[in-house]
């Protein structure tokens, strides 16, 4: 549908083009700028299981204004129609904005802390890897090391196939946050 | 002055005349205030007859209904009427009472999480935390319940935080950042839908209750009318354009006309305004209108391609975008010649398949001839609240509504039970006109006991009983899909209506023959205060035409 002047333009009903709610194929990330108020990821995580979205990763925090909060989710977008998942959250009263982040323009990190089995041998190949990965070794004991990784979800997800053979106690990651690029506010 | 106090001043400024409720010990504050604050109090016999009734108030008034309760069990009670309110976007506030501060997850006596319980049903709700902020919650409660797609809001308020003493300022600011309801609708799509309207050679007009809402029936009419334009409703829309009327299709849907069902199978334009492509309404949602482009029309944005993908989509106020739509479709002067082939094919539709039913040789009474009869005595003139069942689909089948806001039922979420306290909310909001409440004998028990509210009101509701002894519609069903295995679906003993009615020191009458029907319905509605008239009909007696569940239009049976 281009600009049109209200002509007598004879309009073929088979050009019209359906503006679906059809899967994007790809994750999304979700900005969600919300009031900062009692009972408000509540309704975020309830519209979700209601309509039965389901939330990959989610991250909730303080922004610079005391009176909001960031909600940074991720969605499968082969799966659920993404245009719903953002309508249906702009209906909640006390959400303010919802970007959907574009990934060529948009820079995303998530934080994760592994913790890997070691010993003598084992502890100077999983120093290489954390090395490589420009990760950090946070705690060590005589039969493990525990391991700080900052990234995309890519990063760490490459991370944890190359320690995981090493013996994996137990990994936390936090889930991704993300802004857009360049000097305009997300 | 105290925190209640203001409440009551609030709902003043709001307009409120009237309130449903019943007192309990959270609420006692705030009905201290009501005592002598200017407000009528509706003292209801269960917090979900108050519910209905705020909606029935809400729905044939297009101003917000009011419910009270009190906490726990109080405002559980709500949670149907505020369901049912969010499924059919009645505008509502509920005031709920909460327990102390103190108390507030200690599990205290009659505690419960109102707010949660209630945050998938409600538009919005607010809990007070602070004393100072009930002015201004009040105030917003009204607005959202209100604007953009009407709904449902509560307001949960504890106990002790009620008798605080606070500043009331009249008229404060709302305080709503993320709240702003898109009206206007975008011009360009404006233009593309009237140059699809002028385009297309079997369009229908679909429209549903958000024209009610919107208060846009005469704008929607005055579109039909720009040109030859069929139009259908959803039940949620009956009144929005009048019937009878020679470019009026009957309603869509399940129990729709077959007509108004073939004709969105074979459209090649659907102009949907202020509808929601029910399940109900599509049927099989794959072979629904396969061979139409969409123009959709919404004040909500979320249902703008949620079930059928939008070709010209227009997020705004139908009151609003109406107009606009209208003045650009007669700029382009179609030619309504274009539509002669499609209303030949209408036509042959309606001769074929009109509305009709074998009716009985004898005195036995027909449902399908006591709506009839409704529409004959009351002259197509009533509000007509009606329960859910088999009844429901007769009511809406064979009363022609002229006007809206005279169709009052719960169609989204189906609740046996809205008829009768609903029936009371739209009396008290028309005092001057006859409301009938029709029901059956499976809904109307669910919430009888309001009819001792209406006889303290002095609320002359009529309750037209139609009366077959089954659950009909369940009946139905396992009549045709589940091999006529009756489970559970007869009523066995029901109570004497007419000395029931007298119980209550209502009027009961009680109809016996089909040929002084008419004359005691005439009864019936020249009776001053309640009446319950039972009508015994047919026992089992059929809804059709029907599009069995999960089948297409044209899969049209009966």
């Amino acid at each position: 549908m281009g600009e049109e002047p209200a002509t007598q333009d004879v309009l073929s009903l088979d050009d019209l083009h359906a503006v679906s709610g059809a899967r994007t194929g790809r994750r999304h990330i979700l900005s969600i700028l919300v009031e900062n108020k009692p009972g408000v990821l509540a309704r975020i995580a309830g519209l979700f299981a209601r309509r039965g979205f389901n939330i990959e990763t989610l991250a909730v925090g303080p922004t610079d204004d005391a009176h909001i909060s960031r909600v940074t989710l991720t969605v499968d977008g082969a799966v659920h129609p993404i245009d719903q998942v953002t309508k249906q959250l702009h209906k909640l009263v006390n959400v303010l904005k919802i970007r959907d982040l574009e990934p060529d323009s948009t820079v995303a990190r998530e934080l994760a802390l592994f913790k890997i089995s070691a010993d003598e041998a084992s502890r100077p190949q999983i120093v290489g890897v954390v090395e490589i990965f420009r990760a950090n070794v946070i705690d060590i004991s005589k039969r493990s090391l525990t391991v700080e990784v900052t990234g995309t979800d890519d990063k760490i997800a490459a991370f944890e196939g190359m320690v995981r053979p090493f013996g994996l106690v137990e990994m936390v990651r936090t889930g991704e946050v993300a802004m857009s690029r360049g000097r305009s506010a997300t | 002055m105290r925190a209640v106090d203001a409440i009551v001043e609030c709902l003043k400024a709001e307009g409120v005349d009237t309130v449903f409720g019943m007192p309990g010990g959270a609420n006692l504050p705030t009905y201290d205030a009501l005592y002598d604050g200017g407000i009528r109090h509706i003292l209801c016999r269960h917090e979900q007859g108050a519910g209905h009734a705020a909606e029935g108030y809400a729905k044939s008034s297009g101003r917000v209904g009011v419910a009270l309760a009190t906490s726990g069990p109080g405002a559980t009670n709500l949670t149907t009427a505020i369901a049912d309110a969010v499924m059919d976007s009645v505008p509502c506030v509920f005031l709920t009472g909460q327990v102390r501060t103190d108390l507030l997850g200690t599990d205290g006596f009659q505690e419960a999480d109102t707010t949660g319980i209630t945050m998938p049903i409600v538009k919005h709700s607010m809990m007070i935390r602070d004393p100072r902020d009930i002015p201004g919650t009040i105030h917003e409660a009204f607005h959202i319940a209100r604007s953009g797609r009407p709904g449902p809001v509560l307001v949960d308020i504890p106990q002790d935080l009620s008798r605080v003493d606070i500043v009331y300022e009249p008229n404060a600011a709302l305080n709503l950042p993320g709240y702003q309801p898109k009206v206007e609708g975008n011009v360009k799509q404006i233009r593309q839908a009237a140059k699809a309207l002028a385009s297309a050679r079997r369009p229908v007009i679909y429209a549903g209750g958000g024209v009610v809402n919107a208060n846009a029936a005469e704008e929607l009419t005055e579109l039909a009318l720009a040109d030859r334009f069929p139009v259908t409703l959803t039940i949620m829309g009956l009144g929005a354009f009048p019937a009878p009327h020679e470019q009026w299709l009957g309603w869509l849907g399940m129990h729709g006309t077959r007509t108004a069902n073939y004709a969105m199978d074979e459209a090649d334009l659907i102009c949907a305004v202020g509808a929601r492509f029910d399940d109900r309404v599509t049927g099989k949602l794959s072979e629904f209108a396969p061979r139409a482009k969409f123009i959709h029309i919404d004040v909500d944005p979320a249902e703008i391609s949620k079930n059928v993908p939008a070709h010209i989509p227009i997020v705004g106020d139908a009151k609003r975008i109406l107009p606009k739509l209208i003045r650009e479709y007669r700029a382009l002067k179609a030619d309504p010649a274009r539509l002669d082939a499609w209303w030949d094919r209408l036509h042959g539709w309606q001769e074929r398949y009109p509305l009709a039913y074998p009716d009985s040789e004898d005195q036995e009474i027909k449902p399908q001839y006591m709506i009839e009869a409704l529409y004959e005595v009351t002259k197509g003139e009533a509000i007509i609240a009606s329960d859910v069942g088999q009844h429901q689909m007769w009511a809406a089948q064979y009363y022609d509504f002229k006007a809206p806001r005279r169709w009052i039922n719960s169609g989204g979420l189906g609740t046996m039970g809205f008829g009768l306290p609903a029936a009371m909310g739209a009396q008290v909001a028309n005092p001057d006109q006859t409301v009938v409440c029709v029901s059956g004998d499976g809904s109307l028990p669910m919430n009888s006991q309001e009819l001792a509210t209406c006889v303290t009101e002095n609320i002359p509701v009529k309750v037209f009983l139609m009366n077959n002894g089954y659950l009909g519609m369940v009946r139905q069903w396992q009549e045709l899909f589940w091999d006529r295995r009756y489970s559970a679906v007869d009523m066995g003993v029901s109570p004497d209506w007419v000395k029931l009615a007298d119980a209550y020191g209502a009027t009961g009458l009680r109809a016996t023959e089909k040929s002084s029907l008419v004359e005691l319905m005439q009864q019936a509605i020249d009776t001053p205060g309640p009446v319950i008239l039972d009508v015994p009909v047919t026992k089992e007696e059929n809804v059709y035409p029907m599009i069995p569940a999960g089948q297409a239009a044209r899969d049209m049976v009966g």
